[in-house]
């Protein structure tokens, strides 16, 4: 087997990715077949550039029978298909091997609602873009021909552009005009109803005024309008679906299956849902356990760090309870399913975060709240423009003209634009800079923070054990290294990461909860506890520790510690310049605990926290009126990540918490200052477009109720006042000098 | 001004052309992974290398 894998050549080659964890489990059950081909979906983490790209569809391509494999980068699922006899865990297990996480990903759990909408509001753009392009060709000649050009010429013109407008306002109009209708029909008044409002008074009186021959049709500003928002609608949709792709992680993560042996005695894979309480189940080593089980049969040894965030494996013996998402590190168990997937604890953490979830919506939108000061105003103004002139002049129609030119000049192209397009240039530095933000407001939550929540493991820590140089001979190293080698668990792979590669002893044999054992060089070694080489009494330690001993020589302690991140004495120190308090809240032992708490001096810590005690503390937080950020990878931290104002996780962290954080960050630590400084300065521009649009409208009122707007107007100042913002948006692009 | 009988449909047409190619092109799913098409111009096709550690 290849065990002696370069780290350097695991997951993304460009390292804007740290590898996935590989995890093996049965996939077969996802496979559908249709004649002789079979097709199976996967969705790839840590897949971030081209480089990933080549790599992962190059190796699964050469795999025999592969007729087609291609990934989508953006959004990290992977369509493969093939012939004969491959089998789906060998394609899994080819992509694991380049160091990528993969899981089946099951289509009939993903809505494409939301991607159909996204392709609607693109095609709308587009027809939309293109009527305005040629309204406009024809409506420049025609300002251009004041004075020279003919009635019969303006009308005809008129009437073309009229004849371009009508299919493209219903075309792309529609999103509008139903979302308006639905709220007036519930009795609210949204953004929609004003833009409806003016496109359809614009079209009208420009279908009068061209059939009377008058001089100034609307038809190129209703069109324009359209499209504007359109772009606007498009990249709100377009951030909203990533948000909901990586929410849905989650669902992919439970698409997971087990080994059940059957009453005939044989193994069978099947879907985790398929699974009900009183099932028995073969938990193979390196799998992770989908439902929560009972063991019956086998001792061996578990990972329940995403589970509790305790870092050290624990023994499993008959009798032991399961959670799902523990790994089994050791020999095959057996077990009994003491719940069907719906009612598992990770289920129970699913339910957290939508609770969650729901709280957050609450956060009202800086765009939100401008558009509820915004609506009633334009609607009073242009209300008042139409009844002053037709009492002031008694002319219908000029009253009508004027209130439709201050809807359509007052019409929230710039308020439609002005935090999309933040949002998407602030997502894009930020993307540069190895994070990936998963909703637009969270940019909005983000700049707001006051307290930081770190949780420890994997964290603030680099979430593995690393050997501690004592000064050992290489040789030693070595043998305990060739032992190491057979072992899933933590300590013998940070033993084995310390050694090098090299060779793998004969006949390893593995004893839960102990040690292991073979012959090297025909003499016996042990490594494993200190029961497991007979000291009784091993000497104190601050950290966990093995131990290896060569036939009858005086066995000797390998010590291990959980290191902070090189970053992270630094990065909280620069947090606490910007005036920010810092608490460490962590499900770890009490010892470890503090120990990082002195190292890293920060003064408020606690541990054994529960799932629920971090969810409590950060509940308790909200209700002192703090603006939490949570920081964290675990399962253990995904009902808190959601419930906190604004959360983070690292790139390695536990998928479910990965969906449950606003953003996921790579390239360690460092990235928070800058996390917050785009976050600051995405809400302060976006500030500055309101504050631009309001500006906008402060001067273009007056002018509109006056009776002064002419459509050439119009076209001007709404393209000026787009443009202004989308600018304005484009300073953010790359981080500052300003570091407030 | 005649002329405007043959041109304007001709504008309107290669703006029609226009619409016509980007309905295609979103409808054939080439603004589905913009991310992955940037990359894959950049990928060798003719010399792919031999999987390597992979098939051992």
């Amino acid at each position: 087997m290849t065990l002696a894998v370069p780290p350097l050549n695991d997951g993304c080659p460009s390292g804007l990715a740290p590898p996935s964890p590989s995890e093996s489990g049965d996939i077969s059950a996802f496979v559908r077949q249709s004649g002789k081909l079979s097709r199976i979906d996967l969705a790839v983490r840590g897949a971030k550039c081209g480089g990933c790209l080549s790599k992962i569809e190059t190796a699964v391509q050469a795999l025999p029978g592969i007729e087609t494999a291609r990934l989508n980068l953006s959004n990290g699922r992977m369509a493969v298909s093939w012939t004969g006899a491959l089998g789906a865990n060998r394609i899994a297990e080819t992509i694991r091997a380049l160091g990528y996480g993969v899981a089946a990903y099951d289509t009939t759990t993903e809505s494409s609602t939301a991607q159909k909408e996204e392709r609607n509001l693109l095609i709308a753009m587009g027809v939309a873009g293109f009527a305005a392009a040629n309204i406009m060709l024809l409506s420049v000649s025609v300002w251009g021909g004041v004075g020279e050009m003919g009635e019969t010429t303006r009308t005809t013109m008129h009437a073309i552009s009229g004849a371009i407008a009508l299919p493209a306002v219903i075309f792309s109009g529609r999103h509008f005009f139903q979302s308006a209708w639905n709220a007036l029909r519930n009795g609210h008044v949204n953004m929609d109803v004003p833009i409806s409002l003016a496109v359809l008074l614009a079209f009208a009186t420009s279908v009068y005024e061209t059939l009377i021959g008058g001089q100034h049709a609307y038809f190129d500003a209703c069109v324009m309008l359209l499209f504007f928002l359109l772009i606007g609608r498009f990249l709100d949709a377009r951030l909203r679906r990533q948000a909901y792709g990586a929410a849905h992680e989650l669902a992919a993560l439970q698409a997971r299956s087990a080994t059940r042996i059957e009453a005939s005695g044989e193994a069978k894979a099947v879907r985790a849902e398929d699974i009900v309480a009183g099932d028995r189940i073969l938990l193979a080593s390196g799998e992770r356990a989908v439902v929560d089980m009972v063991v019956t049969e086998g001792t061996s040894e578990i990972d329940e760090s995403l589970v509790s965030g305790e870092s050290l494996p624990s023994l499993a013996a008959p009798g032991r309870k399961l959670f799902a998402g523990s790994v089994n590190l050791g020999q095959p168990l057996q077990g009994e399913a003491i719940a069907g997937a719906s009612d598992s604890l990770l289920s129970d953490i699913a339910k957290m975060l939508e609770a969650g979830e729901q709280r957050k919506s609450a956060y009202r939108k800086i765009a939100d709240r401008a558009v509820s000061l915004y609506v009633p105003f334009v609607h009073t103004t242009a209300a008042l423009a139409f009844l002053s002139w037709w009492w002031l002049s008694g002319d219908v129609r000029t009253a009508v003209m004027i209130a439709v030119s201050t809807l359509i000049i007052t019409c929230p192209c710039a308020l439609a634009l002005a935090a999309p397009v933040v949002q998407v240039v602030a997502s894009g530095r930020l993307f540069k800079a190895g994070v990936y933000l998963k909703s637009g407001d969270a940019l909005e939550r983000l700049a707001g923070i006051d307290h930081i929540v770190f949780d420890k493991t994997g964290t603030l820590t680099l979430g593995n054990p690393t050997l501690v140089d004592t000064g050992l001979p290489a040789p030693l190293l070595d043998k305990a290294a060739r032992l190491a080698r057979a072992s899933r668990h933590p300590l013998s792979r940070a033993l084995v990461s310390a050694a090098g590669p090299g060779g793998i002893a004969a006949n390893v044999t593995e004893h839960p909860g102990l040690g292991l054992e073979a012959e090297i060089d025909g003499t016996p070694c042990r490594l494993g506890s200190a029961e497991w080489v007979s000291i009784d009494q091993p000497p104190a330690s601050n950290g966990p520790s093995i131990w290896f001993a060569e036939g009858d020589q005086t066995p000797v302690q390998l010590k291990f510690i959980d290191q902070p991140r090189e970053d992270a004495a630094d990065t909280l120190a620069a947090l606490t310049a910007r005036g920010l308090t810092m608490e460490i809240l962590s499900g770890d032992k009490m010892q470890a605990v503090s120990t990082l708490a002195r190292t890293l001096d920060v003064a408020d810590w606690t541990g054994e926290a529960t799932p629920q005690d971090k969810v409590n503390r950060l509940e308790a937080l909200r209700d002192e009126g703090r603006k939490v950020l949570m920081i964290g990878d675990g399962l253990n931290d995904a009902g808190a990540l959601s419930l906190a104002h604004a959360s983070l996780a690292p790139g390695g962290a536990m998928d479910v918490s990965q969906a449950a954080a606003d953003a996921v960050f790579s390239g360690g630590l460092g990235a928070i200052p800058e996390i917050l400084n785009a976050s600051q300065a995405a809400r302060r521009a976006m500030l500055q477009n309101f504050g631009l649009a309001a500006a906008y409208n402060f001067i273009a009122v007056p002018i509109a109720v006056t009776g002064h707007v002419t459509p050439l107007i119009a076209a001007i100042a709404m393209s000026a006042s787009s443009l202004v913002v989308t600018l304005n948006a484009l300073r953010i692009a790359k981080p500052g000098k300003r570091s407030s | 001004m005649n002329v405007l009988i043959y041109l304007i449909p001709v504008a309107i047409g290669l703006g029609a052309l226009g619409l016509m190619a980007f309905l295609w092109s979103v409808n054939s799913g080439q603004f589905d992974d913009p991310e992955g098409a940037a990359s894959r111009i950049l990928m060798d096709d003719d010399d792919r290398p031999a999987p390597k550690r992979l098939s051992d």
